[in-house]
């Protein structure tokens, strides 16, 4: 895939990494201000998209992210179910149950394990979305019309 | 408050009748990314900025995959005359459309007027919530402390939804 | 009531495109109408007159929100709808390069 002009990419250099910056903020800060793990991971995949559409890349390397990001997705779903099960040994025993200690309200670090939730939850939409359109994108190469 | 959501609804209206009408398949998908940005507005009205930063990333990111199929096309939808498929769709439309209408005649007696909304579950979600999750967020709270299980079910449907895409899109197996 | 009744009238629109339209791009766009009016009918029955975002203070916390469970319920939905318009969108390329048209009657009768 090719990608775009010079003045494309320049734009795309300056403004990709404070995207990317601004969708971890979302996630971490999922439990305080508006945002989560899905509105997060979502933003975190537009910048991906956006600096492959710019870049562009040959078909080896598309080849060879879509594999890495195949194992980033399915460990942060499996990382989700295995804090559910974590919530059944420790504490009271009940699937899902807030085993950490809650904190106080309004704080960076509180709310037990909803930071982590959001974060594993976070990065699996991001690798979702960005799987969908990097396969898109193989399909259209490997058979042009 | 009601009249704003209700013209900004009449013209996702005016969208979407474009849309289905549209000659050309690019112009279509481009009008039903009208609908999708008005939403956003209805949200920000609504008070729920959670929905609002996640419905405008979707959207600029679902008209991106439906150009990159449309382009790929002639982009052309061809006009043929109505055959007799075409008369039994239309009359099971309206038949269709009758059922739903009678449905929501029945339903909306149940609903509550705009702003005065009285749900049984709202109190103890809302009260004391901050303080039995621990997150000041209340929609977080919801969506991963009291419906734990929902939030798991989607994320495996979203899994499994990128695995059907593989296997639609692979055209040679791996080695 | 106005907005009930405007907001089920996009979901006629949308089952309307589905049903009458022969093109596969047409009914998938029609879906994602559909699903939109879905979304609006939960964000209207969750809201408050005079309520604020559902995100407590905890220097002032005695107010009115709006109702966070509709919401939180659509959040997910949201995401989910993504997916399964691009799964969709997949079909559709893969149909169209195998018969080289969207219509479906000709899809049909190309089969044989």
């Amino acid at each position: 895939m090719k990608g775009m002009t010079l003045i494309v990419k320049k734009t795309t250099q300056l403004i990709a990494g404070m995207i990317f910056m601004y969708g971890i903020y979302i996630i971490v800060h999922g439990h305080l201000t508006p945002g989560g793990g899905f509105a997060g991971g979502v933003i975190i995949a537009g910048s991906l998209i956006l600096v492959t559409l710019a870049y562009g890349g040959d078909f080896l390397k598309l080849v060879k992210e879509e594999a890495g990001t195949t194992i980033v997705e399915s460990i942060s779903i499996l990382m989700v179910i295995m804090i559910a099960t974590a919530g059944f040994l420790f504490g009271i025993h009940i699937f899902f149950s807030n085993f950490l200690p809650k904190g106080v309200v309004g704080q960076l670090i509180s709310a037990g394990v909803l930071p982590l939730y959001n974060i594993f939850v976070g990065t699996e939409v991001a690798a979702s979305i960005f799987i969908i359109f990097l396969s898109l994108i193989i399909f259209k190469e490997e058979s042009p019309q | 408050m009601e009249l704003a959501i209700s013209v900004i609804t009449g013209l996702m209206i005016l969208g979407a009748l474009y849309a289905i009408h549209a000659k050309d398949l690019l112009s279509s998908v481009i009008a039903c990314g009208i609908v999708g940005y008005s939403l956003v507005i209805c949200f920000l009205l609504l008070k729920a900025p959670d929905l609002a930063i996640v419905q405008i990333v979707v959207d600029t990111i679902t008209l991106i995959i439906m150009v990159a199929v449309v382009l790929d096309s002639s982009r052309e939808e061809k006009y043929s005359k109505p055959d007799t498929m075409g008369y039994v769709s239309a009359a099971t439309g309206i038949i269709l459309i009758f059922i739903f209408l009678w449905f929501f005649i029945a339903s909306i007696q149940q609903l509550d007027v705009l702003g005065k909304s009285t749900l049984r579950m709202a109190g103890p979600y809302i009260e004391g919530a901050a303080y039995k999750t621990g997150s000041a967020n209340l929609v977080t709270g919801v969506v991963f402390d009291f419906r734990g299980y929902d939030t798991m079910g989607e994320a495996v449907v979203l899994v499994t939804a990128v695995l059907g895409v593989l296997t639609i899109l692979r055209l040679k197996g791996k080695k | 009531m106005i907005a009930y009744i405007m907001c089920f009238i996009l979901f006629l629109v949308g089952l309307y495109g589905v049903i009458t339209r022969r093109n596969l791009v047409k009914i998938a766009v029609s879906l994602s109408i559909m699903e939109i009016s879905i979304f609006l009918l939960f964000a209207l029955i969750g809201y408050v007159d005079g309520g604020v975002a559902p995100i407590v203070d905890p220097a002032d916390p005695v107010k009115t929100y709006v109702d966070p469970l509709p919401q939180a319920m659509v959040l997910t939905a949201i995401v989910i709808g993504l997916a399964t318009t691009a799964m969709l969108m997949t079909i559709i390329i893969r149909l169209y390069r195998k018969y080289g048209t969207f219509d479906i009657r000709e899809i049909k009768n190309l089969r044989g």
